[in-house]
């Protein structure tokens, strides 16, 4: 078993005078602070944008940058006349492990298209953001690439959102008038069923 | 004597006015500061009408946000003393001012009136008492508290106060005998001349060792990093741990307050004063030559504050025992040779004959 003898490294005398050593470390800090101010004042007078004086994101007014496939929150997707791609096949709600997805499925007018959801809610307060929802879909009809970070309410009721909200990620709680054409379980008017396809055919007629 | 009593009124009025102000002004400072050094932002978020000032508002959010507090004061802790503490803090911080020469004197008629509150034959004397006296409101902040970790923070902060003055008082020696006078005044007076004809005879160039020793100390008496011990507020308990409210904000008040105050004092004995470098009063009108010299003080006073604040935002905190050996085994000697090199040199010249 050799001994191995490790040496402290011994300051010199030039470290321990640390007046030196002080000063190197103002040299750091001042080349620091003028560089962002000087930075700051050219931003003031409106150049030299690019080059960012601090690292700091201004959040409400600034968002973070975020990566192409984070998960963020859900939405669905649309087909040309504004109603959903989801066909009510209930595999999001089967693969779901929080089990947060609620569909009820309804018959769509179409005989290519098997159904549609009358009623598609996702309670956010459940969802722990797998995206096993989105990777099952057959029909790319949801997706998490909305951006929307900022999710928060006062009761668990107000994290649940309903199909107007999935559909159209601009809406924010509370929804207060329904723009839906299709025949859904309307959480705006109270729960009821709302709407029909023949006001849907108007917009389109591309539709067989 | 109406007069001269309204006159001294208006100076003191003045100076309470500036240092207040700037003293206000240091926390918006130290977070700019530290922001820019760290490539931040800094606090921007306080505003009144939507109008934000670059986050000027957030000393005035702090002040109302201080008045507001409830004042808590520890079961069992003695009332009198716990409030005066803070009292004694502040207000031996802002009567060392009274001292300070701010500007040259000013002609108004027949009558020259000194800028300076006090016109005291040993300023520097009674800026030192004032500057002793501040150990008191720490000591009494940390024995009324009736906390022990706040006891040993206030016998930390006196232990290191009483170490410090010390080498303060020696260095400051040397510049007493270059000049030959303890009255600031003539301190500052006699930093207008030339040496050679080109050089300012200020106090750097005369006495560049006792300055050094004189900012190492002047700092470890403003209780700021990084000689902060007897706060530490990151790790070690201070003595205003039990203090709340605008008590605690006149501690921290007593910091801004020390740091300008030793940055007066270090620009009146090492960097002139209020004189403009190679301007003499004869060259311009009184009026214009009192203007510039109050402008010239308060930009170096200002340069120091910021020096202060860069080196407090650099520099890490010291152990107490390296804290203890730099003050009375590394200050303090260097501190007497620099006097018995300064008298011997002295004593020289006046043996050639000649005048420094």
């Amino acid at each position: 078993m050799a001994k191995k003898i490790v040496h402290r490294p011994e300051l010199t005398f030039w470290e321990k005078l640390y007046i030196p050593q002080v000063l190197t470390g103002l040299k750091i800090t001042s080349i620091h602070f003028f560089r962002n101010l000087f930075l700051h004042i050219l931003h003031r007078l409106g150049i030299f944008k690019h080059r960012r004086a601090g690292v700091t994101i201004q959040y409400p007014e600034e968002l973070r940058p975020l990566f192409s496939r984070y998960r963020s929150r859900h939405r669905l997707t649309l087909r040309d006349d504004n109603t959903p791609r989801c066909v009510g096949c209930m595999l999001c709600e089967t693969v779901c492990p929080a089990k947060c997805i609620t569909i009820v499925p309804g018959e769509h007018p179409d005989p290519h298209v098997e159904k549609y959801p009358v009623r598609f809610d996702i309670d956010l307060g459940i969802c722990v953001y797998c995206g096993y929802c989105v990777e099952v879909c057959p029909e790319d009809a949801i997706r998490m690439d909305t951006g929307i970070l900022d999710l928060a309410s006062g009761t668990r009721e107000g994290m649940r959102l309903d199909i107007h909200q999935l559909m159209d990620p601009e809406l924010r709680k509370p929804v207060t008038n329904c723009s839906l054409d299709f025949p859904h379980q309307c959480e705006v008017t109270g729960g009821e069923m709302k709407g029909g396809w023949d006001q849907v055919r108007k917009y389109s007629d591309n539709q067989v | 004597m109406i007069e001269l009593l309204v006159i001294k009124f208006i100076l003191a009025g003045f100076v309470l006015f500036m240092v207040m102000n700037f003293a206000g002004l240091h926390t918006w400072i130290e977070r700019k500061q530290s922001a820019l050094i760290q490539d931040r932002i800094g606090a921007n978020r306080a505003s009144i009408l939507g109008f934000r000032l670059m986050g000027l508002f957030h000393p005035l959010a702090d002040a109302i946000k201080m008045f507001l507090k409830e004042d808590l004061i520890p079961k069992g802790a003695d009332k009198t003393l716990h409030t005066l503490a803070p009292l004694f803090s502040v207000l031996f911080a802002l009567m060392a001012f009274a001292a300070i020469p701010f500007g040259p004197p000013l002609e108004l008629g027949d009558r020259v009136i000194d800028l300076q509150v006090a016109k005291i034959d040993v300023a520097l004397l009674y800026i030192f008492a004032m500057l002793s006296l501040g150990v008191y409101g720490v000591i009494l902040a940390g024995f009324a508290s009736r906390n022990n970790y706040a006891i040993l923070g206030g016998l930390r902060a006196t232990a290191q106060m009483i170490s410090y003055e010390i080498a303060l008082g020696v260095a400051v020696i040397g510049v007493i005998m270059v000049y030959g006078t303890m009255d600031l005044g003539k301190i500052v007076d006699a930093q207008g001349a030339l040496i050679w004809g080109f050089i300012p005879r200020w106090g750097i160039v005369v006495q560049p060792v006792a300055f050094v020793v004189f900012v190492t100390a002047a700092l470890a008496e403003t209780k700021r990093i990084p000689f902060d011990l007897p706060e530490g507020e990151s790790e070690i308990i201070g003595y205003f741990v039990e203090y709340s409210g605008m008590k605690f904000g006149m501690f921290l008040f007593t910091d801004f307050l020390e740091t300008i105050m030793v940055a007066c004092v270090a620009t009146t004995l090492f960097f002139g004063g209020w004189q403009v470098p190679f301007l003499q009063s004869d060259s311009v009108s009184n009026p214009v030559f009192v203007m510039l010299g109050m402008a010239s003080f308060a930009t170096k006073v200002m340069v120091f504050c910021w020096v202060f604040m860069q080196l407090r935002w650099t520099v890490p905190r010291f152990r107490y025992d390296q804290l203890m050996t730099l003050g009375w085994k590394g200050l303090f000697p260097i501190a007497i040779a620099n006097v018995i090199v300064t008298a011997i040199v002295l004593v020289m010249i006046d043996l050639i004959g000649g005048k420094s």
